[in-house]
């Protein structure tokens, strides 16, 4: 029945700037140097500091961080989501078309047709006084001249096509009478209900329960194929990213730190910080090992650092990282890029998750043997950089590791939160903007 | 052992009903027996008569040792976090036993609970809304010593406070901090901080790293479990993350709308998991790595979970389920044990591996790439 509608229902795009034939190379979306601040009282911060990349045609292309990194701002920049007082800069090109302060009429065509979002909330995202089916409905028509019955034939039939059972009935649902994992369905519906070229889904499962996680990414995934869209996947879930996506973009501050594809990041990360998070997470097939926090908090966005802002946090830090911030560059592997100074190093050590074991874990993991050999200062780990000579006193691991070890740790390094920036500025400015 | 549907006694008198199997000259800390936590739903007019029962908690066992870590796992609405409340007493138990270190909770007066509490602490979910704002972070933490150390002089409360943020890696002089000063990683040490200050023996943590980032999440890990080494406490460990959990427990109760669908030894439960429910849940589970990741199978369970206010009969996950038939319905399974170490509540139990999914004669196993 719902591919009947189809058939009989061709919607036409009533705007026609697309060269619908393109199946060339050419990049969907092309961004360059998008920079976004925004000021405050204290000054301006700083949440996208230059990135770039290119999304082709029905590729899913991922993007992981930690909160407060820029991801989620940097996508909305693009669709001129943000307050009007973020100062945005650089270009963002879908199509050949300039996204960025480009005319609200020009966008407003645009959004929702060819490119769409899901949001992570769908339950504010969606109008609590219109049925999922109106909502759905209205979508069509703010595209499309056709009649409410074809709009709303439309929704139901897209209803379906995302998995909702009983699709006409549900239609005349309001969104609160939908569960959690159905509302994102929905929002799944609206999204592909006029066939977008790019699809911005902004942690589309963070809310929800890994069962019903597994349900949606397997929808998006199979309405990715039905209408042909590319996706941008924002998530903080490197779980998520390494099921769906084929190329990863890891960001850091407000930059992108590593690009490349996901078995790249996965398996031979050249920037410490991707390290850093692939060895945090408890995986399901590794369990009773100790887990590897990276030490101390991002650095504040108001005042970046002149070096890399990783540096305070980085185990491979030197001093020339604080000189100058690295850009992208090419690493010994094809279209594998890494913004670190000393990706090269990484190169010589095996498991590059062990970097962020500090001497307190070591002795905890059985590989130094006494605690009373790592007394240090009060002094956090981060701190005691630069390291080029000094090892904390153990066996072989730094060695093994051709890493300069991070120094003197005290019984509280496996606390991460505790150890501020490498400055010494008092840290609760700091903690308040980025919460 | 016993297959036969009778639940498993255990030489030494402690009943297992979770798949403990007792160690000589072992105290078992707390021992929950049928508990049942039910919220009624009050209808409207002027006299609001209880018109139907949310069954949040529909009759639990378990039982934990002192240094032990017992994860409690499940979807959103299964009941795991009234289940922890209500083994503290802050949800009134509707029926059901708890006893810790031997004494009854359930029938205890407010005075009584009092003393016990002080062994017994939680730690909240979300780090944001559990800390007070107007209060001074010396004065959160201590305040467990106001109540219950009486005797502690102001400076002796003093030092304690500092001696408790520097074990959980904050640092003393920041106690004349308030909360919005702290990051979400720091302000859940406060809480842990602030569990601890009367030294329990027993904690209840209610997904105290889900608000967390991935990074600042291993650390707070770490940390407990270092903490559990050094004031040997027992865990409740409540959290949705399965891959949390099977980091930080020893056993692991999986629960499916207010039951205990299967519990067990971590590595039993996570290798070999025999009730459909606790495979589906563990095949859900993203693994981070492409290779892994982007080939394997997994269970995807149609639809919710379903309204706790009028559950389905006999099994309740039945409604889900590629396994069920017309006992499924009629009769609820017993939380038996099939394999060694492991108790599950289902009618065909089978084990088979999550990740791979060799189940053994899954005819109508819904396999999704």
């Amino acid at each position: 029945m719902s591919e009947s509608h189809l058939e009989e229902v061709p919607l036409e795009r009533v705007d026609e700037a697309s060269p619908d034939a393109a199946p060339s190379a050419e990049p969907l979306l092309v961004v360059d140097n998008l920079e976004v601040r925004f000021p405050t009282d204290d000054g301006e911060v700083q949440a996208v500091r230059g990135i770039s990349y290119e999304v082709r045609e029905r590729e899913v292309m991922g993007i992981v961080g930690e909160s407060g990194c820029g991801k989620s701002v940097s996508s909305m920049a693009m669709l001129g989501l943000l307050p009007s007082t973020a100062k945005i800069s650089g270009s963002a090109k879908f199509r050949g078309q300039e996204l960025l302060n480009a005319p609200d009429r020009e966008l407003r065509a645009l959004r929702g047709l060819k490119v769409a979002m899901i949001f992570q909330d769908p339950m504010t995202s969606m109008n609590p006084v219109y049925t999922v089916g109106k909502q759905l409905a209205e979508a069509v028509r703010a595209h499309h001249e056709v009649s409410h019955k074809v709009a709303k034939n439309r929704a139901i039939e897209m209803l379906e096509l995302v998995g909702i059972p009983q699709p006409k009935s549900r239609a005349d649902s309001y969104p609160h009478e939908f569960s959690g994992g159905m509302r994102q369905r929905a929002m799944i519906a609206m999204a592909i209900i006029n066939n977008p070229d790019l699809i911005i889904a902004d942690e589309p499962t963070t809310a929800l329960d890994v069962t019903v996680q597994a349900q949606i990414l397997e929808t998006l995934e199979s309405v990715k194929d039905e209408v042909g869209a590319a996706i941008i996947l924002i998530t903080h879930d490197l779980g998520v990213i390494a099921g769906m996506a084929d190329r990863v973009k890891v960001m850091y501050a407000g930059r992108i730190v590593e690009s490349g594809t996901a078995e790249q990041i996965f398996d031979t990360p050249r920037m410490p910080y991707s390290a850093g998070l692939l060895g945090s997470i408890p995986s399901m097939d590794s369990s009773g090992t100790l887990l590897t926090p990276i030490a101390g908090t991002p650095p504040s966005l108001l005042d970046p650092p002149d070096g890399c802002p990783f540096v305070p946090r980085c185990p491979l830090a030197v001093p020339e990282c604080d000189q100058s911030e690295p850009g992208l560059h090419q690493t010994e592997q094809p279209r594998h890029e890494a913004a670190c100074w000393r990706w090269e190093h990484l190169l010589t050590v095996d498991d590059p998750r062990l970097l962020f074991r500090t001497g307190n874990e070591l002795v905890d993991a059985g590989i130094v043997d006494s605690e009373a050999a790592l007394t240090g200062g009060d002094q956090p780990v981060a701190t005691e950089r630069p390291v080029a000579d000094t090892t904390v006193p153990h066996e072989s691991t730094a060695d093994e590791l051709g890493i300069n070890e991070p120094a003197a740790v005290d019984r509280a390094t496996d606390t991460t939160v505790s150890h501020e920036p490498a400055t010494d500025e008092p840290m609760p400015d700091e903690t308040e903007r980025r919460s | 052992m016993s297959t036969n549907g009778e639940p498993l006694v255990v030489a030494d008198g402690a009943r297992s009903r979770d798949g403990v199997t007792a160690r000589e000259g072992d105290e078992m800390l707390v021992e929950v027996e049928d508990l049942v936590k039910e919220f009624p739903i009050r209808g409207g007019g002027i006299v609001k008569r209880t018109v139907a029962k949310v069954h949040a908690v529909s009759g639990i066992s378990f039982s934990l040792r002192r240094g032990e870590t017992l994860g409690l796992v499940g979807e959103s609405g299964s009941g795991k976090t009234t289940a922890g409340r209500a083994v503290l007493q802050l949800h009134r138990p509707t029926s059901g036993s708890v006893r810790f270190k031997g004494v009854e909770l359930t029938t205890l007066d407010s005075s009584g609970m009092r003393d016990v509490r002080k062994d017994m602490q939680i730690v909240f979910q979300d780090p944001y809304a559990s800390l007070n704002p107007k209060m001074p972070v010396n004065d959160i933490v201590g305040e467990g010593l106001v109540v219950h150390e009486k005797k502690l002089s102001k400076s002796e409360r003093k030092d304690r406070v500092r001696e408790l943020l520097s074990d959980v890696g904050l640092r003393p002089e920041h106690g004349n901090r308030y909360p919005h000063e702290f990051s979400g990683g720091q302000r859940q040490r406060l809480g842990i901080a602030r569990a601890l200050a009367l030294d329990p023996d027993f904690i209840v943590l209610d997904e105290p790293v889900s608000a967390l980032d991935v990074s600042v999440q291993a650390g707070v890990i770490n940390l407990l479990e270092r903490l559990q080494d050094q004031h040997h406490m027992a865990y409740l460990f409540i959290a949705h993350d399965l891959s949390v959990v099977r980091h930080i427990s020893d056993r692991v109760a999986v629960m499916y709308l207010g039951k205990i669908v299967e519990i067990g030894e971590r590595e039993k439960i996570y290798a070999e998991p025999t009730h459909p429910y606790t495979q589906a849940l563990l095949s859900a589970v993203p693994i981070p790595d492409p290779h892994q990741e982007k080939v394997r199978q997994r269970i995807v369970l149609e639809g919710d979970i379903p309204s706790p206010v009028s559950p389905p009969s006999g099994c309740r996950f039945r409604t889900r389920c590629w396994k069920a038939q017309e006992i499924c319905a009629d009769e609820e399974p017993e939380l038996i044990e099939h394999e060694p170490g492991l108790l599950s509540a289902c009618h065909f139990a089978e084990a088979a591996n999550p990740l791979t999914l060799s189940v053994k004669g899954s005819d109508g196993t819904k396999l999704v790439v």
